[in-house]
């Protein structure tokens, strides 16, 4: 099953690529990796934890426990959930592309048959390939339909993530030789299982943490390590925007979650530099995504801009609930990655679709848009008001869960403290995302948005699915949680 | 079944034999050999299957005694007839350009030999690969090199190559010499050629340490300049820029591969000596930490690509010295450090084929081989746009092709081995790689064509291609038939 689920991005990309089919066949991929998505949704066993729907082949090296293998649990079931929506979005709505457009739809497939294999992948060595896959469909679309600055955005993106990605491999392979030689393995299951939890002599993880937290830090866009996110996503032509921040991005999260948090689990309170833990400076760089990220997006003046710095931010309280090191707070980050996915692909489709309208996103040239394209303001206004994280949205849900999780019991002095610093993160957030509402939506129509026109048919219903499944999470998170609880508590314990 | 040593000897008697009949070809066209040379080569190297093995103990006396073809042999000799197949091929593809700069009273007078020599180039690495006397694996070596001093500067009509003769001559003979006084001085020492009786004889050798740390270092020095590794690197740019085509990939892969070979066997007995190993250790970690750094700097702002592919060979000998200077007595678990190299060199020698290939194509219709003749190569030939696409991915080191396993197993070997000043320079060459392949991948995507004309590819050539980009991704994500190859 989830070996169809890859080779549908991946064939339909090949076969774009010797140039037969057209944004239809991109179509049809797309919804049949959603249905095959949900399929694998409803039939998974949400009572048991460990991997289901799993494939595994020979050894790929003689003597190592390398295998490729396929597998789902709750945490990356959730996760494909929301790379099947975005991906569905972000080929529903992207704009007919001038030049090439068999090309620029294999590269929209290209980087979601990675995404997907990094999710669904069981064995450490092709989680970290299959996200290397998107390097370079990202680098050819940034540079050949990207806006702005798009050749320099594409160079940094790319020198930048190549440069985390080879830290990370690092880390993977100090991590590999950290446990003791039988148990060695690059099974996700293997590494899973309690006993290992406690192989690690705690002296020797504090290297391999340090490692996968700034590889994957680079990855996530973690302070002061953010600075490729913002121009590479306002560059970014709308789909991979919404791909790359919407689902690429969680990778380096779920990298955290799924390897760093349960087989390293010590690291953390061991001393770096004179009192400072290796938690104490990460904490102070999330502190850095939320207040310092947040500031700087309150001061930009472009549409595309502002949502790219606030994805930045936003990356802070995620890392905050992986901090916490417990259920409540590690369940918090989980949601909320799935929520900010979400969030961030339906303002990035929105702000895509006023691009292709008024050919520019500076704020001071939008505005009344609302009365002209009612839809796509509706879909701005519910993102805005989820990734501000209002009531009823899957954002409240988890950022509250983040916040009690790093509340309750402190493994540092210093992460309370830091728990209410971040706080004043939401204050920040709904400073700059409802006066970008404002100015594009609200007020006196300009002479252009007058003239807009609004969405149509099925892409309307594709956008909304993304704010509908916000919405779900925020009235049912039980029921999303159910999902995440048994692979979190095995990752705990 | 056949003698292993059957293998070379039908590779030079058919040289010779090709030589013999280029004398009486006149006006013919000269590619026929070429073709005559690859099918050889293809047969020679379907018969490396059929081997006879070794004989356990050789009988004194014997050529057993200084030829081995144990597994490791068999896969450098393999990958030395590949390669030569590939260069053969670019051979025909470069006729025109060649004869242009050839001056001849006849039509394709003094062309023959371009496709004859690659056959004892390609025997003195088969020699290379099985040599376990010093002795041969020097007589192996200079067949090799003899033959690319010629080569190198065949095209006399260009002053290019003609410097580019010149230096490789000097440098090369210099290098030599360098490698035959440490060869005397381990003689000297030992009273042996053998490697396997230097490796015992120095063990029992006491306080002599400085004069085996000198022998070292002559040959290290030697090695140094055939592998290009900083600082004897200084030749490579103009060399590989001023050769044939076809030429410079050889040069890249093949003369390469033997030194990267000769310096893995000269360097074990030298390691097994207590008191100097962290003194050789140390000499290879430096030597290795200043070559994948230069050569991926270097390689940064070059606006030619062959000079940039020069660099960037730089900078993959700086890879394979990483692997050697990660060498300990207690076995890592992602295989032995020769089984990596070995590996690394099969990625490499796909890799650069597949580059030097799709130059020589374009810069013979395209009048020229500098980084802005590919612009829009995408729009002119999509088929050579994305095989180039992905030989630049793979010399990157973008997964599932070879060169990320490649990469992959150089740093794990560096990780276990705790080399992390070697691993802190390999992060910053990674990523300048990253900056200057890509460069290619945008210059054929990005921008727009200067001409628009298409680019002809011939059957045979496509075929070539075809197979390399197939075999870049089957391996890259299937390695272990490799791996089993390089350890039975």
């Amino acid at each position: 099953m989830l070996t169809i689920l890859l080779l549908v991005p991946i064939l339909g990309a090949v076969s774009l690529l010797l140039g037969k089919g057209d944004r239809g066949l991109t179509k049809i991929c797309a919804l049949l990796q959603t249905a095959l998505t949900l399929t694998i949704w409803f039939a998974y066993d949400r009572t048991k934890a460990g991997y289901q729907f799993t494939f595994a082949s020979d050894p790929l090296l003689p003597g190592l426990d390398l295998r490729f293998s396929l597998g789902v649990d709750g945490l990356s079931l959730l996760l494909l959930l929301l790379s099947a929506f975005v991906s569905l979005a972000a080929v529903w709505l992207a704009p007919k592309a001038e030049k090439r457009p068999q090309l620029y739809d294999a590269c929209i497939l290209l980087i979601s048959a990675g995404v997907t294999g990094a999710f669904a992948s069981q064995d450490l060595f092709f989680f970290y390939a299959f996200h290397e896959l998107a390097l370079i469909p990202t680098f050819l679309m940034i540079g050949l339909w990207g806006s702005g600055e798009r050749q320099a955005a594409a160079w940094k993106i790319t020198v930048y993530l190549a440069l985390g990605s080879i830290i990370l491999l690092i880390g993977l392979v100090d991590l590999f030789l950290a446990i003791p030689s039988p148990n060695r393995s690059f099974d996700l299951v293997k590494l899973q299982q309690i006993e290992m939890h406690h192989l690690i002599p705690v002296a020797k993880q504090l290297r391999p943490w340090c490692f996968l937290t700034v590889g994957f830090g680079i990855l996530v866009s973690l302070f002061p390590f953010h600075s490729w996110a913002p121009t590479g996503y306002a560059s970014a032509p709308t789909p991979v925007a919404m791909l790359h921040s919407g689902v690429l991005k969680k990778f380096g999260l779920y990298g955290m979650l799924r390897l760093v948090v349960p087989l390293l689990p010590d690291a953390g309170k061991l001393p770096v530099y004179s009192n400072w833990t290796a938690m104490d400076l990460l904490l102070l760089a999330l502190l850095g995504n939320i207040l310092y990220i947040g500031l700087v997006t309150i001061a930009q003046r472009k549409l595309d801009y502002v949502i790219a710095y606030s994805s930045v931010m936003h990356m802070g309280y995620i890392f905050l609930g992986i901090a916490s090191l417990n259920l409540i707070g590690l369940t918090g980050s989980a949601l909320l990655m799935f929520a900010h996915g979400l969030s961030v692909a339906a303002l990035f489709a929105v702000a895509g679709a006023i691009r292709e309208r008024e050919g520019s996103l500076s704020l001071d040239r939008l505005g009344g848009a609302a009365k002209s394209v009612p839809f796509l303001g509706i879909c701005f206004a519910m993102a805005t008001f989820a990734s501000i994280g209002l009531p009823g949205f899957a954002n409240f849900a988890s950022e509250t869960m983040v916040f009690f999780g790093a509340f309750k019991d402190p493994g540092s002095s210093f992460i309370r403290t830091a728990t209410i610093l971040s706080l004043w993160g939401v204050v920040i957030s709904a400073v700059y995302m409802l006066r970008a509402y404002k100015s594009a939506f609200l007020g006196a129509p300009t002479e252009s948005s007058s003239k807009w026109a609004d969405l149509t048919g099925s892409s309307k219903l594709v956008l909304g699915s993304l704010i509908t499944l916000l919405l779900l999470g925020g009235f049912f998170p039980k029921y999303f949680i159910s999902y995440l609880k048994p692979t979190l508590e095995l990752a705990l314990r | 079944m056949f003698p292993p040593i059957t293998l070379e000897i039908v590779v030079l008697c058919f040289g010779l034999l090709l030589l013999l009949v280029e004398s009486f070809s006149n006006g013919a066209d000269k590619r026929g050999l070429a073709k005559g040379g690859i099918a050889v080569l293809a047969l020679v190297f379907l018969g490396s299957f059929l081997l006879q093995t070794n004989p356990p103990t050789p009988e004194p006396g014997s050529y057993w005694n200084f030829y081995s073809a144990d597994p490791s042999a068999l896969f450098f000799k393999r990958l030395a007839l590949l390669t030569t197949i590939g260069i053969l091929i670019m051979a025909i593809d470069s006729q025109e350009t060649l004869a242009k700069s050839i001056p001849a009273a006849r039509p394709n007078a003094g062309l023959g030999e371009f496709y004859c020599l690659p056959l004892f180039t390609c025997a003195g690495l088969m020699f290379m690969a099985s040599a376990k006397d010093l002795i041969l694996a020097f007589v192996a070596l200079e067949l090799v090199t003899i033959s690319f001093y010629v080569l190198v500067a065949f095209t006399r009509g260009s002053a290019a190559s003609l410097e580019a003769g010149v230096k490789y001559l000097i440098l090369g003979a210099l290098s030599t010499g360098f490698i035959v006084y440490g060869i005397t001085w381990i003689f000297g020492l030992t009273g042996e050629t053998n490697l396997q009786s230097v490796a015992q004889k120095m063990t029992t050798i006491h306080d002599s340490d400085t004069a085996l740390l000198f022998a070292f270092l002559l040959v290290l020095v030697g090695l140094g300049f055939k592998i290009a590794a900083v600082p004897f690197q200084g030749w490579v740019p103009d060399v590989y820029q001023g050769a044939p085509t076809p030429i410079t990939a050889f040069l890249s892969v093949g003369s390469k591969s033997a030194g990267v070979l000769l310096l893995l066997r000269v360097i074990q007995p030298f390691l097994n000596v207590p008191s100097i190993q962290n003194k050789v250790l140390c000499i290879l970690t430096l030597m290795a930490g200043a070559t994948v750094l230069f050569g991926n700097l270097a390689a940064l702002n070059q606006e030619n690509l062959k000079r940039m592919l020069a660099y960037s060979s730089i900078g993959h000998a700086g890879y394979l010295l990483v692997a050697i200077a990660s060498i300990r007595s207690i076995p890592s678990p992602f295989g032995t450090v020769g089984a990596t190299i070995g590996f690394y060199l099969f990625g490499y020698m796909l890799m650069t084929l597949l580059s030097f290939m799709i130059l020589t194509l374009v810069s013979s219709q395209s009048r020229g081989d500098d980084i802005q003749h590919f612009n829009g190569l995408a729009k002119r030939s999509p088929f050579l746009a994305s095989a180039l696409l992905v030989a630049m991915a793979s010399l990157a080191g973008i997964p599932f092709t070879v060169g990320f396993y490649g990469k992959f197993l150089i740093f794990a070997q560096a990780i276990g081995a705790q080399q992390y000043l070697l691993l802190g320079l390999g992060i910053v060459a990674v990523a300048a790689g990253f900056y200057f392949y890509f460069r290619v991948i945008a210059a054929m995507w990005w921008n727009e064509p200067s001409v628009t004309t298409p680019i002809a590819v011939p059957g045979l050539t496509r075929t070539a291609i075809a197979i390399l980009v197939v075999s870049i991704f089957v391996f890259g994500v299937f390695p272990k038939p490799i791996m089993l190859l390089f350890q039975q």
